[in-house]
C-alpha cells in the first residue's frame, strides 16, 4: 500500500473553503430533554484538503456534516462556505452558491432512487453544474465503473458499486466541497479502502476539499491530511494526520488508537475504553471525557477545556 | 408468455376473468343485449325463461339487457370516481406529508372531519344537498372517498421524504415539486394502486347505494343500484332485484381479488410467501 498522506502540500498555504465556528446543533423531540448533538465545534477545510472527522457513533459527527449541508439548523455558531453563510435547506430550492457542497451518504441502499436509471440520476448532478459536455457514462468511468451501467437500475448493483455511483452523482455537480458521511461503513472491508481512496483522489484532483467522516481511524489515516477527533459534540483534538497518528495527545484519541486491532500476529486484544458514551442530553460537568478518562484530574471535573487544538487540561496552551 | 406467480392464484384468475368479462359486456352491450333496455314491450314481471333469461321488470323491460347496459354506466363511473379520489386525495396527502407544518395540519384536519362522519350518511347528505343525479352522486362519493387516499399518501410520503436519495436530490438543487415528482411519488405508487383497486368495489357499492336510495341515477336509466331499489317494490318477483344485485356483487368481488393480487405482486415479501404456500 502506498502512502499518500505524505505527498500533500502544507495545509496552511491553501485558502479556507469551509469554516465551522463554535457550532451548536440541538435536537428537539417533544417530551424529551433537549439534546446538544454538536456542542460548540470548530473546524476548517481548505480547498484541496482532506479532513477526516472521527469519533464513536452518537458523538455528533453526522449531525455536524448535515449542518454543513444545511440539513440541520445551527442553534448558534456559524458555518461559512466560500464566503457565504450556510443557510438551512427549507422547502425552497437550495441556494446556488451552496450547491458546491455535495454529500455522499452512509447507506448505499437508500442513497439512490430505486425507480430511476443510474444515468438519469447522475445527469441530475450534471444539470446542477450546468455541464452539457460531460455524459453520465464519463462519470461512471471516473469512478471506475463500466460506461454501460448508466442504463441500469440501482437494484442491479452491489453496495460498493452503488456507493461509487453516489460519488459519481455528487461529483457531477462539480462540488468544491465533498462530504462523506460514513460512506464506507456499510461496505465490506475489501471495498472500504478502495472507495475511501477513490473519494480522496477524485476530490483532490478536482481541487475540491473533502470532509470525510468515519468511525474507523485506520481508514481515515490513509486518506486524510488532517484528522479531527470528536467526542460527545465537541472536537477534542485536531492536527496533522501523522501527528495525531504517531503522537496522539488527548486521552480519548489515545484510547481510539489503542482500540485498533494490531495485525502483528501477536494475538493481543485491543485495549478497551471503559464505560459508554454519556447521554448527550445530560453531558457530564467539566471535561466531557473525564468519567472515562484514565488520567482525569480535579480540574477536569470542574472546568471544561474549551481550547484547541487539544481540548485537554494536560495540553493547555501557555 | 408466463404469468408471474402472484397472478397464477385461483382468486386472481377468477377476479381477472370476471372483471374482463364485465368490461367486454360494457363495451359491447349494444351488440350483446337481446332487447332495448328502455323498451317496455315485453310482458310485465315475467319470470326468467327463454327470450328473457333474467325475466322482466314491472314495466316489461328485459332485465338481462338492462343489467348489460348498466355495466356501461356503473363501471366507468366507478373507475372515474376512484381515479378522481386518488388524484385529489393523493395530491393533498402528498402536499401534507411533504410540506408539513400548516399544510399538513389544514389538510389532515379536513380529512379527519370527513372521517368523523359515517361514510354513507355523509354521502347521502352531500348528494341530497346537490340534488339527485348520477353526476352529483359521484361528487358526493368523491367527497367521502378522498381522505383515505390523503392519509395513506401522507404516511408513505413521510416515510420516503427523509430517505437519502431524496435528500441527495434536494442537495443537487431540486425544487420541492421536482423532488416530489421525481423522487417521492414514483416510490409510493404501488401501495396507492392497491388501495385504489380494492376501493373500486367499495365505491361501486356506495354509488349503487345512493341510487338505491333515490339519490343517484334517475329512471329510466339502467343503473344497478336503482334497479335493485325498484326490485324491492315487487318482492315476489325475486329476479327483478336479484340479477342487478348479483352484478354488483360480482364486480365488487372481482376487484377485491384483483386488489389482493396486485398487493401480492408488488410486495416481494408476500410474493415469496405465496410461493412457499404453493409448493
Amino acid at each position: 500500500m502506498t502512502d499518500s498522506t505524505t505527498t500533500t502540500a502544507p495545509v496552511t498555504e491553501r485558502a479556507t473553503l469551509l469554516s465551522v465556528d463554535d457550532l451548536v446543533v440541538e435536537h428537539r423531540t417533544p417530551g424529551r430533554p433537549l439534546v446538544r448533538a454538536v456542542a460548540g465545534a470548530s473546524l476548517t477545510v481548505a480547498a484541496g484538503e482532506v479532513v477526516g472527522l472521527v469519533g464513536e457513533s452518537g458523538c455528533g459527527k453526522s449531525t455536524l456534516a448535515r449542518a454543513v449541508c444545511g440539513l440541520n439548523r445551527a442553534a448558534s455558531g456559524t458555518i461559512t462556505f466560500g464566503g457565504h453563510p450556510v443557510t438551512p435547506l427549507g422547502l425552497r430550492r437550495r441556494d446556488r452558491a451552496l450547491s458546491g457542497i455535495q454529500m455522499v451518504f452512509q447507506d448505499p441502499y437508500s442513497s439512490l432512487n430505486p425507480r430511476r436509471k443510474v444515468g438519469a440520476q447522475i445527469a441530475d448532478g450534471l444539470r446542477t453544474a450546468g455541464d452539457t459536455t460531460t455524459s453520465p457514462a464519463d462519470l461512471l468511468e471516473r469512478v471506475g465503473l463500466p460506461r454501460d451501467f448508466a442504463g441500469r437500475h440501482p437494484h442491479e448493483f452491489s453496495g460498493g458499486q452503488r456507493q461509487r455511483i453516489a460519488i459519481a452523482r455528487a461529483l457531477a455537480a462539480r462540488p468544491s466541497l465533498l462530504i462523506g458521511d460514513e460512506p464506507i461503513s456499510a461496505l465490506d472491508a475489501s471495498a472500504q479502502a478502495q472507495v475511501a481512496r477513490l473519494m480522496r483522489d477524485l476530490a483532490v484532483d478536482s481541487g475540491a476539499g473533502l470532509l470525510f467522516i468515519s468511525h474507523d481511524l485506520s481508514v481515515v489515516r490513509l486518506i486524510a491530511d488532517r484528522i479531527a477527533v470528536m467526542y460527545l459534540g465537541k472536537i477534542v483534538e485536531i492536527g496533522r494526520t501523522e501527528e495525531v497518528w504517531t503522537d496522539p495527545r488527548h486521552p480519548y484519541t489515545r484510547a481510539l488508537l489503542g482500540a485498533i486491532p494490531a495485525p502483528d500476529g501477536a494475538g493481543v486484544l485491543p485495549a478497551e475504553l471503559p464505560g459508554d458514551v454519556p447521554d448527550p442530553a445530560d453531558p457530564p460537568q467539566g471535561c466531557r471525557f473525564h468519567p472515562r478518562c484514565p488520567v482525569a484530574m480535579d480540574v477536569c471535573r470542574e472546568r471544561e477545556p474549551d481550547f484547541g487544538p487539544v481540548a485537554c487540561w494536560l495540553h493547555e496552551p501557555a | 408468455m408466463k404469468l408471474p406467480q402472484a397472478w397464477r392464484q385461483p382468486l386472481a384468475i377468477v377476479g381477472g376473468v370476471v372483471a374482463l368479462a364485465w368490461i367486454v359486456i360494457a363495451l359491447a352491450a349494444p351488440l350483446l343485449a337481446p332487447h332495448d333496455p328502455l323498451a317496455q314491450d315485453l310482458p310485465r314481471l315475467a319470470s326468467p325463461g327463454p327470450g328473457h333469461w333474467f325475466g322482466t321488470d314491472q314495466l316489461g323491460r328485459d332485465i338481462l339487457s338492462r343489467v348489460m347496459y348498466g355495466a356501461r354506466l356503473s363501471i366507468p363511473l366507478t373507475v372515474l370516481l376512484v381515479a378522481l379520489s386518488v388524484l385529489v386525495g393523493g395530491l393533498l396527502g402528498a402536499c401534507a406529508g411533504y410540506f408539513g407544518k400548516w399544510a399538513d395540519e389544514t389538510i389532515m384536519r379536513f380529512a379527519d372531519l370527513v372521517f368523523a362522519f359515517p361514510t354513507v350518511i355523509l354521502a347521502m347528505v352531500v348528494a341530497a344537498a346537490l340534488g339527485a343525479s348520477l353526476a352529483n352522486a359521484v361528487l358526493a362519493v368523491l367527497v367521502v372517498a378522498w381522505p383515505a387516499y390523503a392519509r395513506v399518501t401522507r404516511g408513505l410520503v413521510l416515510g420516503v421524504r427523509e430517505r437519502e436519495f431524496v435528500i441527495s436530490g434536494r442537495l443537487l438543487g431540486f425544487s420541492a415539486w421536482r423532488s416530489l415528482r421525481v423522487d417521492v411519488l414514483p416510490n409510493i405508487t404501488g401501495p396507492i394502486l392497491v388501495l385504489a383497486t380494492l376501493d373500486i368495489g367499495t365505491a361501486l357499492l356506495l354509488l349503487s347505494g345512493l341510487s338505491f336510495l333515490g339519490l343517484g341515477a334517475k329512471p329510466p336509466s339502467p343503473e344497478w343500484g336503482a334497479m335493485v331499489s325498484a326490485g324491492v317494490e315487487v318482492f315476489d318477483s325475486w329476479w327483478v332485484a336479484t340479477f342487478p344485485g348479483l352484478a354488483i356483487l360480482s364486480v365488487v368481488l372481482a376487484f377485491n381479488f384483483l386488489g389482493d393480487t396486485l398487493r401480492d405482486a408488488l410486495d416481494p415479501r408476500t410474493a415469496r410467501a405465496i410461493k412457499e404456500r404453493a409448493l
